[in-house]
């Protein structure tokens, strides 16, 4: 029996491949292999002898099994090793193009607004482009001829003949829809506006159109302090610090009273803006109190409320905000310009999980 | 507005250093636009002492001076001819830069021997054109800074020049005198008193003055005098230096008097000859329309009816509050002038102005608006210098109209400071402003003084108060929340649509563009606008001159701008208005996106390939399913012309309810705005998307079938025309409930199908409900499916 043993377990190991692994199970455990033979055999044994040759028979198939399983799994090992080293790939390649989209910094930075106003209870109201002359200028308290109107560099509509009525203007600030706003949703409310705005110039700061957003709160017991506050509390969200000097300087609009321009402190270090440190200031939006007459215009009691608004420059904080040096270039579409400053669709600015990355 | 230092404290007694005099400017609102500190630049030149002076050995013009010098005595080697022993001059050392030259000195040989140094003229300090010579000063000490001799003895000189921005409201600030009032109620000094004694004619003015009764409005007073015997000529240098210093070229005295008074009180004035008035009656009046003058900025005037004239027996001689005439200007050559003082109304003025397109310093400040009560005291303060000045004898004074009236008063409510502003400031000191800004306060009322057209109202008290106690000092008061706890969303619904359009298609690759909302006529024509309602009046450029009506055109232009630069595989989008007419509202959301050029660069794996229309079908779906549109929708084609005729197609919710549109651009289209093509677009209106009824956040519950679904394809012959859709419908249709999806998996056309034919492909897939499918089941199902297809398309199985 060791005989027997020796042999196939050495046949076993030297197999080659899968076919003879399977002709010497043949051979040496199949129905008429030789140890099945040998089972045969037990029959003609004494009960005595059977008790010895038949686990001892058992036992050399179960090893023999047990060497064919072990080798059937080593050759198998083998031939998929060869096959993995035939499939070697150049994995420098380049792969699959996929395009990157973006979006453009004044849909990105009109949702960084939007997520810091919304918090402090401003939703966000919109109007049309193309405006009266009436809500852009009569109800800010800019009369026909106030200078503002001149200085304002309007574009205007053209109108047919026979139509009397004052040309339409390409709105000039999104204030027109602070008015609107008052209109439909009345005292109490907090709005911002977002949005293009139109001026006819056009230089290296200049550009025909472009981006503001402007802010309106109107209440009871609300004051220019309130609204110093609720700046600086939207400059440090939005310029991502801890703190920020603001200064309020007199200065005058037609539609608040009283008007303030705003500074924040800051410094220019090779170029970079850093926002509260420094002895620079920066000029970056006009505020003040909402001028009675406006709140009249807007269908709201100025003897019962009071309100304060202000507007700054969406693009012009984009540029401060993220180093854009050409306000220009934000309507140029040039691809280059779109990766380098657009950002990740899913980079959507939120409070919680940080405004940029 | 500019000024220089020494012209405010003219009018202002301050002990204020230059910068206290700036930070309080600004801080007030009258922000400081620049500073020209003219003594600057000039900082480290010093004044020495020639103590000898020879001839260059090899040299000819060169002169070796030793120069006595705060350092000691220096060897400067210089050219100018007046460099002599003896006299006292300017000295810039090594290291000094020099502006004139725009130099920085350095110690040098000049030929052959060591300079150290350099003597300037006045044309290399840049104080003047002056370049004869080296300057040679009467006094000064050896070491002694230039710039403070100067400061000592020609304060004009290094004068510092202040330019600070006047918003429209402050047309007091458009004088010295203004700016100065502004800062003594700050505190920084008290206002100057000014005033001069009326001049006492000592005859009859010889020129009439009449105000047509028509004209009272916008011409309410004018006051005027004759001053006989003046001899006009240069203005004195102080009076030079003055108008030199802010920008303004000296004319002659007559003239510069106007000039002064302009700045010096916002009074503007006119001088004319009075022996040029024709038949010695001036008549003020509104225009009939079409008189003409040629102004004194000699061009040519036509007016319209209604504007503001003064004429005499010839004609119009002047534009009241806007610009005189040349014939009746003065001269070098005038004796006899003729003083105007008037006051012309804001915005009849404004409106004369902008019409004849002239932008003069009198309109600037008329349209304002000036002090109307200071009018007579005007005339009095411009006689007294021409008198001192010119000589002369001036007549008396001749009036007609009247002062307009303006007195006002407002309440003043001392809690409305802290009410409105914040900030806690007491009544007294309330009082204490107001009154400095020229108020008077009658108990709680506040009379408005006359050159403060601007305050109209209790707010407006509260803004001088604020001002004036400094805004900067205003401290934060959180604004407290509209409800308690956490706050509400705030976008609209149609405000989050916009937003995931715009990441949905970043997400899928495209980038997005902001282009101007107005193009060229002939690109807006291209996709159906470029009509009169929607063109500008004032356009900026002809490239800029209609509102768009779709997106399409902005982004084939930008397309057209990145394949010049050698970008051509492009995915661009856009959100924004788009406007069908020129009325307000007329305008509709769109979002939209342009394939050009190959999905990638060519790549080994053999990926990059042109692109087509399925690539932006593709897109505008998925972009529609983020925005809710339902799944089921029709394709329909017919859309505008922009659009290739066979290669388009519209994604509807019945014929007239369009979602989008998607397909390849047309040639023609793309040939006439320069691109080059092919190029695939979508175009989607996120409006027209129903809104879902909302009535909740919670989902239907799943139904799912634990039966295994079949699925059997199917290919069928049909003619080339046919579309896809209709099959799948139809195939759809053979058993409602059982068929679960029907898609298209091959197209096959002409062959050995033969001319215009075509072979599609689809599987069908079937979802058993209660009890799995037998075959006899599913052969009856497909059965039907054949039978439906070919009934609705003529469609054969093929063999």
């Amino acid at each position: 029996m060791d005989d027997l043993k020796q042999k196939y377990l050495g046949q076993i190991a030297d197999a080659g491949d899968e076919a003879v692994l399977e002709a010497i199970r043949l051979s040496a455990v199949g129905k008429k292999g030789e140890v099945a033979l040998k089972m045969r055999e037990l029959g003609k044994m004494t009960p005595e002898e059977r008790q010895v040759a038949g686990p001892a028979l058992n036992a050399l198939k179960d090893e023999i099994n047990s060497a064919l399983a072990a080798k059937k799994a080593a050759l198998a090992d083998t031939a998929l090793d060869a096959r993995l080293r035939e499939e070697w790939l150049d994995v420098t390649l380049p792969a699959r193009s996929r395009r990157q989209g973006t979006i453009h910094p004044i849909s990105q930075v009109t949702e960084e607004v939007t997520a810091i106003f919304a918090e402090m209870g401003f939703s966000v109201a919109e109007g049309p482009r193309i405006d009266t002359d009436w809500y852009n200028f009569d109800a800010l308290n800019i009369p026909g001829h106030h200078p503002a109107r001149a200085e304002m560099d309007t574009f205007y509509m053209h109108r047919a003949e026979g139509d009397n009525r004052p040309p339409h203007v390409l709105r000039t600030h999104t204030s027109p829809v602070q008015i609107r706003s008052m209109e439909t949703m009345g005292a109490p409310m907090r709005i911002i506006c977002p949005g293009g705005v139109y001026r006819a110039d056009y230089d290296q700061t200049h550009t025909p159109m472009f981006h503001q957003v402007e802010g309106l709160a109107i209440d009871q017991d609300i004051s220019m302090a309130n609204l110093k506050w609720v700046l600086e509390e939207f400059v440090k969200a939005f310029f991502e610090v801890d703190g920020v000097d603001l200064r309020f300087r007199a200065s005058h609009f037609p539609f608040t009273e009283p008007s303030a321009e705003v500074d924040i402190r800051c410094s220019w270090e090779g170029g970079k803006l850093n926002v509260g440190e420094g002895d620079d200031w920066l000029e970056i939006l006009g505020s003040g109190m909402v001028h009675p007459k406006v709140l009249k215009a807007g269908g709201i009691d100025p003897e019962s409320w009071q309100g304060f608004a202000f507007g700054m420059g969406i693009d012009r904080i984009a540029m401060l905000k993220y180093g854009i040096p050409d306000l220009r270039a934000f309507f140029d579409s040039d691809l280059r310009w779109l990766r380098h400053y657009g950002f990740a669709s899913l980079d959507q600015p939120t409070l919680h999980g940080g405004l940029s990355r | 507005m500019k000024f220089t230092l020494s012209w405010l404290k003219d009018h202002l007694d301050t002990t204020a250093t230059l910068d206290e005099i700036l930070y309080a400017l600004t801080d007030l609102g009258l922000e400081v636009e620049g500073v020209e500190d003219r003594g600057a630049k000039l900082r480290d030149f010093t004044i020495g002492y020639v103590k000898s002076a020879e001839k260059h050995p090899d040299a000819d013009r060169l002169r070796v001076c030793q120069v006595e010098t705060d350092e000691g005595v220096k060897q400067i080697i210089c050219g100018a001819p007046n460099a002599r022993e003896g006299i006292t001059v300017v000295v810039a050392k090594p290291g000094v830069y020099v502006p004139g030259i725009d130099t920085t000195i350095g110690v040098g040989k000049i030929r052959g021997i060591e300079s150290f140094g350099m003597m300037a003229s006045e044309r290399e300090m840049e104080l003047s054109d002056e370049h004869d010579g080296i300057i040679e000063l009467p006094s000064g000490e050896v070491g002694q800074s230039f710039v403070d001799w100067l400061a000592e003895n020609d304060p004009a000189k290094v004068d510092p020049v202040i330019e600070i921005a006047i918003t429209p409201n402050r047309p007091d600030a458009l004088g010295v005198r203004g700016i100065a009032r502004d800062l003594a109620a700050r505190g920084l000094g008290t206002l100057k008193k000014r005033d001069v004694d009326a001049v006492e004619g000592t005859f009859p003015c010889p020129v009439s003055v009449t105000i047509d009764g028509d004209t009272l409005e916008q011409c309410p007073v004018f006051y005027g005098r004759v001053i006989r015997g003046v001899s006009n000529g240069p203005s004195p240098a102080w009076l030079q230096d003055c108008l030199r210093a802010i920008g303004l070229r000296p004319i002659s005295f007559l003239v510069d008097v106007t000039n002064f008074f302009t700045y010096d009180r916002n009074r503007p004035l006119h001088v004319f000859d009075a022996d040029k008035i024709a038949g010695k009656a001036l008549r003020v009046h509104r225009a009939k329309g079409g008189e003409t003058l040629i102004g004194l900025d000699e061009k040519d005037y036509t007016f319209d009816e209604g504007m503001t004239l003064i004429s005499d027996a010839n004609g119009v001689e002047s534009i009241g509050g806007v610009m005189g005439g040349l014939a009746s200007g003065c001269t070098e050559e005038t004796t006899n002038v003729f003083l105007e003082t008037a006051y012309f109304d804001p915005i009849r003025t404004a409106h004369t102005g902008r019409a004849l397109k002239i932008n003069s310093d009198a309109r600037y400040r008329f349209e304002r608006g000036i002090d109307p009560a200071w009018t007579p005291y005007g005339i009095e303060h411009a006689t007294r210098m021409i008198l001192d000045h010119a000589g002369g004898e001036a007549s008396e004074v001749i009036v007609a109209g009247k002062i307009p009236e303006t007195g006002r008063a407002y309440k003043l409510d001392a809690a409305r400071v802290r009410s409105l502003v914040g900030m806690d400031i007491p009544e007294s000191e309330q009082r204490q402003t107001l009154t400095s800004l020229g108020f008077v306060l009658e108990g709680s009322m506040a009379h408005v003084p006359s050159w403060r057209p601007d305050v109209q109202g209790e707010a407006d008290l509260v803004e001088e108060v604020a001002r004036v106690a400094s805004l900067t000092k205003l401290q934060g008061k959180p604004l407290p929340r509209v409800t308690e706890g956490v706050p509400k969303p705030i976008l609209s619904p149609v405000q989050r649509r916009e937003a995931i359009a715009r990441r949905t298609c970043a997400a899928l690759g495209y980038n997005e563009c902001v282009t101007y909302t107005f193009i060229d006529q002939a690109s807006a024509a291209l996709f159906g606008g470029g009509a009169e309602d929607t063109k500008l009046e004032n356009p900026i450029s002809s490239d800029m001159s209609h509102m768009r009506p779709a997106l399409l055109p902005g982004l084939l232009q930008a397309a057209a701008r990145n394949q010049a630069r050698g970008f051509g595989d492009l995915a661009l989008f856009e959100v924004g208005p788009a406007f069908h007419g020129g009325e307000p509202g007329e305008q509709h959301t769109l979002v939209s996106g342009l394939l050009v050029g190959r999905t990638g660069p060519k790549d080994v794996l053999g990926a990059s390939r042109a692109v087509d229309v399925f690539d932006v079908k593709a897109d505008a779906e998925t972009v529609l399913a983020t925005l809710g549109a339902p799944a089921k929708v029709q394709i329909l084609r017919g859309a505008s012309e922009w659009w290739h005729p066979g290669r388009h197609g519209m994604i509807c919710l019945g014929p007239k309810k369009v979602l989008g549109i998607f397909g390849e651009l047309h040639p023609r289209v793309l040939a006439a705005m320069d691109v080059k093509g092919p190029a695939m677009a979508f175009t989607l209106w996120p409006g027209e998307v129903p809104m879902p009824r909302k009535t909740g956040a919670t989902r239907p519950a799943l139904k799912i079938s634990d039966l295994q679904a079949v699925e059997r394809d199917f290919a069928f012959v049909v003619d080339a025309d046919v579309e896809a859709l209709t099959l799948v419908n139809a195939a759809m249709g053979a058993d409602k409930a059982l068929i679960e999806d029907v898609h298209i998996f091959d197209e096959f056309i002409g062959g050995s199908l033969g001319e215009g034919k075509k072979s599609l492909a689809l599987t069908v897939r079937m979802q058993p409900v209660d009890q799995t499918l037998k075959d006899t089941d599913i052969e009856a199902v497909s059965a039907k499916v054949v039978e439906k297809v070919s009934k609705a398309t003529g469609a054969v199985l093929r063999g």
